[in-house]
């Protein structure tokens, strides 16, 4: 196990400093540097070449991005030019939005996904499992733009059930906040469910096929004791993959629930600075959403290891 | 941007589960007829007897559809079925374009990875593994908002985005295929590696990267949506669905088909290549034909 997880971190390194290069490479590379961003139209080459001196942007870019890792390296991102706010207090305000919104989502997949996915499985082929697995494969083609506009039309404006916008604080009035989350949440977990209903119930059905389960059948335990307590645990290791990189991609914001329902998350961070063209905070919150995404892969391997004995034991 | 990605994962779990059925049924045809109507309505908007698509009308704003305006005018008093059309020749020309940038870059980059394998595999899987940290729709976003909209900056970066996926699914299926009979027989025969590549493998991983370019198509038309939506598509008064969809939403309650006319448009087009790539998969899956 503790191999494993050496090994693992190993192959890491390479690919977060790949994560660092890039996001560098995206805000340096890009038309119009800070400098042209701080003087605006009133740039002439000389204010410019003498501000671009200043802020050591005349620099070979490899060092430029050696000085930059170096700050990222001891936790400093930069500053937003706009707000004079730290890029990671920026993201420190953004991240429990973003993160509660997930866990919400989340929540609701798994509770609509894994119901359904075990009843299919226990009847596979029969007319629940068809109409279920049908209704999955439709879902799967509905975008989040498209459950958004139909849940905000049916339960904000026709039925007047939930504010389409206005995000409350969880500090402020917990009520008034679930109720400010629950479309955005509902919308994600509407993306959500079909994925995680579908692979749980392929990997449910072919459990239920081992001959333990048959063995546990026969012992005369009850059916809800085998699914529940047999079956479940061992056919949930593509579950946990799908709702970990599900995790992993709505830590970096959901950019377009959270533009529509107007949450301050991390994804109207990141949208914001790409309108106001503030590339510290932009570089700042693609190389934490970035590595955000390669950490949480990493738990949801060593979950994975956990689960499943024979991946700690045998493979390698 | 849930739904994005949630197609990227769809094959996997698709291919998981084969088709019962022997042949294509009534859907898969409806399917593939509404991307044929699409595609010609698309390619020959001009010669349709439709209105100019960004000529305003401001007398006759969010009208009813009539003889004049088939599915009726929007916000502005345009006519809602002529920006379909054209909008559908935006979303088409970014949803099949970028899939094919990306379908030859990874594709080939896969091939490589899968047949050299060692240093190769190496590079080549660690910078997927790079590209795919990063949420694809940020890139997007990051990219358009400082390169500029057009319609060929979009399909540009819509296809380099697109390459990760094609790689990881060229790469496994040479890696597999690598290890077969006629590929050691063609070793044996003295075959240069160009020759077991363009001979050998490509025309067999060709068929799992064509059925995965018809999931791609649907995803990238989402994508293209949804930075349409965001207003980082294509420029105004140019149509596309994800703008239209934008407009309508700030009439929702007044108007609410304004916005839900281009969204269920754009729903029925992302099942249908959904629906067609999920059967052409399960008919060239090859474990399928060993069953069968």
């Amino acid at each position: 196990m503790a191999s494993l997880v050496v090994r693992r971190l190993l192959y890491l390194l390479p690919v977060l400093f790949g994560v660092a290069l890039l996001t560098f490479l995206i805000a340096s590379l890009l038309p119009g540097d800070l400098a042209t961003v701080l003087l605006g139209d009133q740039a002439t080459p000389e204010t410019l070449a003498a501000l671009r001196h200043d802020l050591g942007l005349d620099r070979p870019i490899l060092l430029r991005f050696a000085h930059w890792l170096g700050e990222v390296l001891q936790g400093d991102l930069g500053r937003s030019y706009r707000t004079g706010q730290t890029v990671v207090a920026a993201i420190a305000e953004r991240l429990p939005v973003s993160i509660e919104l997930m866990l919400l989502a989340q929540g609701a997949a798994l509770v609509v996904a894994i119901p359904l996915a075990i009843a299919c499985a226990v009847r596979e082929g029969g007319r629940f499992d068809r109409i279920v697995t049908g209704a999955a494969f439709a879902s799967l083609s509905v975008p989040s733009l498209l459950s958004a506009i139909v849940l905000i039309w049916l339960l904000a404006v026709q039925l007047q059930w939930l504010p389409a916008t206005g995000y409350v604080p969880l500090g402020e009035d917990v009520a008034g906040n679930l109720r400010s989350l629950a479309l955005p949440a509902l919308t994600l977990a509407m993306g959500e469910w079909p994925a995680l209903m579908r692979v749980l119930r392929s990997d449910m059905i072919s459990t239920l096929k081992e001959d333990y389960i048959a063995m546990a059948r026969a012992k005369g335990l009850r059916p809800a004791r085998v699914l529940l307590v047999h079956a479940l645990k061992p056919s949930s290791l593509t579950l946990v993959t799908v709702a970990g990189i599900n995790i992993a991609r709505l830590l970096g914001g959901a950019v377009v629930v959270e533009t529509i329902f107007a949450l301050p998350g991390i994804g109207r961070l990141l949208i914001g600075s790409i309108f106001t063209r503030d590339l510290v905070l932009l570089q700042g919150v693609v190389l934490f959403v970035g590595i955000a995404f390669v950490l949480v892969n990493l738990a949801v391997d060593m979950l994975y290891a956990v689960l499943d004995p024979r991946i700690r034991h045998g493979g390698s | 941007m849930a739904a994005a990605d949630h197609a990227v994962s769809a094959p996997d779990v698709a291919a998981a589960e084969p088709r019962r059925s022997t042949g294509p049924g009534l859907v898969f045809w409806c399917a593939l007829g509404w991307i044929v109507a699409l595609v010609a309505a698309a390619a020959f908007a001009d010669l349709l007897p439709l209105p100019s698509p960004s000529d305003m009308d401001l007398l006759e704003r969010r009208a009813a559809p009539s003889a004049e305006h088939w599915l009726g005018t929007d916000n502005l008093g345009r006519d809602v079925a002529a920006r379909l059309v054209f909008g559908a020749r935006t979303s088409l020309t970014v949803g099949l374009c970028a899939p094919l940038i990306g379908l030859v870059l990874g594709g080939a980059a896969g091939l490589l990875a899968g047949y050299f394998r060692g240093r190769v595999d190496t590079f080549v899987s660690g910078a997927v593994d790079v590209l795919l940290a990063f949420p694809p729709l940020v890139l997007a976003l990051a990219v358009t908002a400082f390169l500029g909209q057009s319609l060929l900056n979009m399909t540009l970066i819509l296809g380099f985005l697109g390459i990760p996926v094609f790689t990881r699914v060229a790469r496994s299926a040479t890696l597999a295929l690598a290890q077969r009979e006629f590929v050691t027989a063609a070793r044996a025969l003295g075959a240069t590696h160009a020759r077991i590549l363009l001979h050998e493998l490509l025309p067999n991983v060709a068929l799992p990267l064509g059925a995965f370019l018809l999931v791609a198509v649907a995803v990238t038309i989402v994508v293209e949506t949804i930075l349409s939506f965001l207003g980082l598509g294509v420029p105004p008064p140019q149509a596309s669905w994800g703008s239209m969809i934008g407009e309508g939403r700030e009439s929702l309650d007044s108007a609410a088909w304004l916005a839900f006319t281009p969204a269920a448009v754009m729903f029925v087009t992302v099942l249908a290549f959904n629906l067609v790539g999920d059967t052409v998969r399960a008919i060239t899956d090859p474990r399928r034909a060993l069953r069968s």
